[in-house]
């Protein structure tokens, strides 16, 4: 594995460069680059299909460009698995919730603490010695998160039976949980009430303030994005079209026409 | 011919208490060995979504490698370990083999895959061990042969005391593996890909190796069937078919259900020896065979998803 790099705030976490994602004839991102500096949150915004999605699989490692290459904590790479990306602290959230629906949201936490955990597996099949002693250090951990998030009501109740916002929120504590330097967010306030999108946004201003933690996140609420995020870059078709502050994406007509249409 | 059916066979149970505590115990151990079977299926499929068909033989090859080292000369503690070690590189060379490069294939080619797979094992053992029938190593592994006798309820009951001993073992390898699943990184790990293998590899969980672990507990679980069953009878490839048992046993209890393996395991054995016992004689005997298939069938109708199962709906 290649030697983690120290990157300084306001120096680029990850850099995307003239990435090129194609599904048999289907191009789902062309030629997109942009970076990701340590310690922001940068919003990747666009109508329905514009990649979005696909650009956070690229960077966890779901999917492999064909083209392009991929700078993470100064690492060049061509090619990542997701456990990986995940070891190396990348996390994410996904759009439609993928948590363990069957397990209690303090499970679904402490799956997060998988890589955190390192005693053998002689000692699990015991489940003694310094396996005991390391699940009650990460317990310890995982309460904090549970607080954090204030989720403690919710604990021992399977995630299954959640309301959606909440889900969301375990979600984002299992995330958390892995102690992630990236952390992704595929549109973390959808079929959100106006309520929980506060609650959310608050805690995602929290993760950055108190954890330094550098996200990226989808989102289509624009008073969110606009609120929340240091830089925007905008995808339309696979393509970038643009990329800078709130208050330059705002203003950009190229943004503008792909969210209003334009006349011909 | 009502009274027959209805009536009769409870009167004789009530005439004679003895002679049913004796069918009732006869299909328990039954019932822990079809459920250890079906937990081998349900560990694999819990993970993975792989039905696998192979398990049934991978209990006679557990068995035949036990055996067939001793026979070689090895002792019988060093033939147990070296077989588990065996069930090991068997569960790699099946995740690196089979699984990994049919990975999101649709479960149907799985599962034919796993149908290979006996052949190739079937193939494998009697390469190695020969094909004839061998004496389970019972003795020299310490399990307590003999039997013991209780007279209670008016009669005597006879118990065998390696049924006790499967009984023990096996109780104490679900309570394990219970415990396991529950309170280890690795046993989460296991119930979070079974959930959701998207999620589980977003949180850093390499599937491969969670194959891996699944594959050789249920080597382990195939082991442990191999000696108790091969302790019974003998091991042979003839014990295979004892695999097509677990079906009913799975789908009484559900697919995806460690406690439905073990509670439809026991419905099995003990509804099949009763029905044997007092039903049988009104079809002429031999009924033990098929029986298990009609509960199942008449399961199916009612609880599709099994006594424990998840519901699957699927959307079409």
């Amino acid at each position: 594995m290649v030697p983690a790099q120290h990157i300084a705030p306001g120096d680029a976490l990850l850099k995307v460069e003239n990435v090129s994602l194609r599904f048999g004839g289907v191009k789902a991102i062309t030629d997109v680059s942009f970076d990701i500096k340590k310690g922001e949150i940068r919003a990747i915004i666009g109508p329905n299909g514009a990649g979005k999605t696909s650009m956070l699989n690229v960077i966890n490692g779901f999917y492999h460009p064909q083209e392009g290459l991929i700078t993470y904590k100064g690492a060049t790479r061509a090619k990542m698995k997701p456990y990986v990306a995940a070891s190396q602290g990348i996390a994410r959230t996904f759009q439609n919730v993928a948590l363990f629906k069957g397990m209690s949201t303090l499970d679904n936490i402490m799956v997060g603490r998988t890589l955190k955990m390192k005693s053998s597996f002689f000692w699990q099949v015991f489940r003694h010695g310094p396996a005991m002693q390391e699940e009650i250090v990460h317990r310890r951990m995982v309460e904090e998160i549970i607080d954090f998030l204030e989720i403690e009501h919710i604990r021992k109740v399977p995630v299954g039976k959640l309301p959606y916002g909440l889900q969301k929120r375990v979600e984002l504590g299992r995330a958390l949980a892995m102690e992630p330097e990236l952390l992704l967010l595929d549109e973390p306030m959808a079929g959100m009430n106006l309520e929980e999108k506060e609650d959310m946004c608050r805690f995602i201003l929290d993760v950055k303030e108190q954890y330094g933690t550098t996200i990226a996140l989808i989102e289509h609420d624009m008073g969110v994005v606009m609120d929340l995020s240091d830089r925007v870059v905008v995808l339309e078709y696979g393509r970038k079209i643009a990329d800078g502050t709130p208050d330059e994406v705002k203003a950009d007509q190229a943004v503008i026409d792909a969210y209003l249409g334009v006349a011909h | 011919m009502l009274y027959n059916i209805f009536i009769d066979p409870f009167m004789q149970m009530g005439a004679a208490p003895d002679l049913l505590v004796q069918t009732i115990w006869e299909g328990l151990v039954a019932g822990v060995l079809y459920a250890l079977i079906a937990l081998g299926f349900v560990l694999i499929f819990k993970a993975s979504g792989v039905f696998n068909f192979a398990q049934g033989i991978m209990v006679v090859f557990a068995g035949l490698t036990l055996v067939g080292l001793h026979q070689k000369g090895v002792p019988a503690w060093l033939a147990l370990f070296l077989t588990i070690g065996v069930m090991g590189i068997l569960a790699m060379a099946v995740e690196r083999v089979v699984l990994r490069p049919l990975v999101n294939q649709p479960d149907i080619i799985l599962f034919m895959a796993t149908f290979g797979l006996t052949f190739i094992i079937i193939g494998l053992g009697e390469f190695i061990f020969g094909g004839e029938p061998k004496q389970m190593i019972a003795d020299e592994l310490g399990l307590p042969q003999g039997t013991m006798r209780f007279d209670i309820l008016g009669g005597k009951v006879i118990i065998q005391k390696i049924d006790v001993a499967a009984a023990v073992i096996a109780s104490l390898m679900i309570a394990a593996l219970a415990l396991f699943f529950q309170y280890t990184r690795i046993g989460r790990a296991l119930r979070a890909v079974a959930d959701s293998h998207k999620a589980a590899l977003s949180v850093g969980i390499s599937l491969n190796q969670i194959w891996v672990i699944v594959w050789f507990a249920a080597g382990i679980v195939a082991l442990i069937t191999g000696i108790m069953w091969g302790a019974r009878s003998d091991v042979s490839f003839g014990l295979q078919i004892i695999a097509l048992k677990a079906l009913p046993v799975l789908i009484l209890g559900g697919f995806t259900s460690v406690p439905g393996a073990i509670v439809g395991g026991l419905i099995i054995g003990v509804g099949e020896k009763l029905a044997e016992f007092y039903w049988g004689p009104l079809v002429g005997g031999g009924i033990e065979n098929w029986v298990a298939y009609v509960i199942a069938l008449a399961f199916l109708m009612v609880r599709p998803q099994g006594l424990f199962g998840d519901k699957i709906i699927e959307r079409v």
